[in-house]
């Protein structure tokens, strides 16, 4: 009987522990669905072909879209990826190579630190090397801070993906009398190829999702601009401008943008699921 | 080369081969840090032969075949001592022109993984330039027939070369060595990771090879070695202890070491 008392008094303990346990996890996501709930409440009425193919229309009229911003954006990120990810590739193959001496351990601290830094910090580096230089506002400086956002995450991934390729590969091709240099980029990479393919897509996610670093760079734009010398809009600085300002309209279309952004950034993650899935 | 050729010639004639020196290895010593693991071997390799290279583990076999290709340097390791392939020295070859003469075979297969079996065997050309796509498919062709894998990958070239057996991809990898036309080919234990069938082909391959190339080849398993070698080379601690004609080494030994390696009191 005792014996029993006891199980008894485990078993409780047991079902205890699991409880918090499980609490714990839908705590975690509370956070999670009250964004989407009032993002979708909020956001899903002022959503309608106008939103995306529309120009923001001027103060005091309704109605209206963001089409530059979601242009900006693309065109924002597209700056930062030509920079980054030849960048963050290289560099994480050469990290991933080079095993001799300080250098390699030195750079691989640095990416941990330039990983660590506040994106507004990167902003700030980004406003003195192009802005001030300049004297303008643009889509350069904006990319450029996305693009130096972008490096550390691309350069960990790649180095962890041409590190997982066996080292058989490369004595293989090396053995064949390949050199070195095609045996990287032509035998090593390809293999690693759809681990780099990862971790470029969460850079972007990353870098879609940045407002900070675009406010004094980018600037934003409320009119229609291509122009990469020219200040230009991106969908987090329309939603920061569209939030405060104190319109009921604008907040709205405020919302709908944040919809449309974290529709953009999940459906990335997902890819990014599927694809790393796909590997085992 | 000329000169081979005379003493081939002749050798027709007296109906006796004369052995011809391909490889000179020279007090060689080769470390990994300060870690010797070879200690001044000292050794001949013959033209058209198969030396199997047998010892304990760690006794530096591997280490060995890795310093003919240059491929111990490649890995962080240094040697001393010399090496000459048709008398030059291989450190006056490039690493990359030295591996096209002197090909490798590993212990575990290691096809490229992202390419199909066609390209695995023709990686070596392709990647070095070759670029005509009919002939780059006769020289494959061959090269799978002389690994005698052609029948049973003909109507899989496209596949990826690691969706084939062990065996098979093993065979793989040896026609994609000979596509490059080396003149000696190394071996580590390519048997090792393989069944016994898949062992049996490997070997009968070997005894095929050697009419064109020269062969040394690592292995643990001596009843592989007496099967498939014409000289047997006795390593141990880093040392080499013994080498010599391969019916003479496993029947009369010099040395006790390799006497009692042999008999199996150790290893």
């Amino acid at each position: 009987m005792k014996i029993n008392n006891k199980q008894g008094w485990r078993k409780r303990k047991s079902n205890i522990a699991v409880f918090l346990a499980v609490l714990s996890a839908v705590l975690v996501l509370i956070p999670l669905f009250l964004i989407l709930f009032y993002t979708v409440q909020k956001g899903i009425s002022s959503i309608n072909w106008d939103f995306f193919t529309q120009m923001p229309k001027p103060v005091g009229e309704t109605g209206g879209g963001m089409a530059n911003a979601l242009v900006g954006s693309g065109i924002l990120i597209l700056i930062g990826s030509v920079m980054g990810i030849p960048v963050g590739v290289m560099s994480g193959i050469y990290l991933s190579e080079q095993n001799k001496g300080i250098m390699p351990h030195a750079i691989r601290f640095l990416v941990e630190v330039l990983n660590g830094v506040p994106s507004i910090v990167i902003g700030i580096i980004a406003y003195i090397t192009f802005v001030i230089p300049m004297k303008s506002f643009s889509a350069l400086s904006g990319g450029f801070a996305l693009g130096v956002i972008m490096i550390p995450l691309i350069t960990r991934t790649t180095e962890e993906m041409v590190r997982l390729v066996p080292s058989t590969v490369r004595e293989a091709s090396l053995g064949l009398g390949i050199p070195k240099w095609k045996t990287t980029l032509f035998v090593i990479l390809p293999a690693a190829m759809k681990g780099l393919f990862t971790g470029i897509i969460l850079s972007i996610a990353r870098a879609a999702g940045e407002t900070a670093p675009l406010l004094f760079t980018a600037l934003g734009n409320r009119f229609w601009s291509t122009n990469l010398n020219e200040p230009i809009s991106s969908i987090t600085v329309f939603i920061y401008d569209y939030a405060k300002a104190p319109f009921d309209d604008w907040n709205r279309q405020a919302w709908a943008a944040s919809l449309v952004l974290i529709v953009l950034v999940t459906t990335l993650n997902i890819i990014f699921r599927f694809v790393s899935r796909k590997r085992k | 080369m000329t000169n081979n050729l005379v003493l081939s010639e002749t050798d027709a004639k007296n109906g006796k081969k004369e052995l011809v020196n391909r490889v000179s290895v020279k007090y060689l010593s080769a470390y990994f840090g300060e870690n010797q693991v070879l200690k001044t071997v000292s050794m001949d390799i013959y033209d058209k032969k198969v030396l199997a290279i047998i010892g304990p583990s760690g006794c530096g076999k591997s280490t060995f075949i890795r310093c003919l290709n240059r491929m111990h340097e490649e890995v962080g390791g240094e040697y001393t001592g010399e090496i000459r392939l048709d008398d030059v020295d291989i450190k006056k070859y490039n690493s990359v022109v030295l591996r096209r003469k002197i090909g490798m075979v590993f212990q575990k297969p290691n096809p490229f993984p992202t390419m199909s079996v066609l390209d695995n065997v023709v990686a070596g050309l392709k990647l070095n330039g070759f670029k005509n796509k009919t002939k780059l498919k006769e020289i494959a062709e061959s090269c799978l027939t002389k690994v005698a894998l052609w029948d049973e990958v003909k109507d899989s070239l496209n596949k990826p070369g690691t969706s084939l057996s062990g065996g098979q991809q093993q065979r793989l990898c040896i026609a994609r060595t000979i596509a490059v036309e080396p003149e000696v080919i190394l071996m580590d234990e390519p048997a090792s990771a393989l069944d016994p069938k898949s062992t049996a082909k490997i070997e009968e391959l070997i005894y095929e090879l050697k009419k064109n190339y020269t062969i040394i080849i690592v292995t643990h398993n001596m009843q592989q070695a007496t099967r498939v070698s014409d000289f047997t080379a006795f390593f141990y601690l880093g040392k080499l202890i013994e080498n010599g004609k391969t019916k003479r080494l496993f029947t009369k030994p010099k040395e006790k070491q390799t006497e009692d390696y042999i008999a199996g009191r150790f290893g």
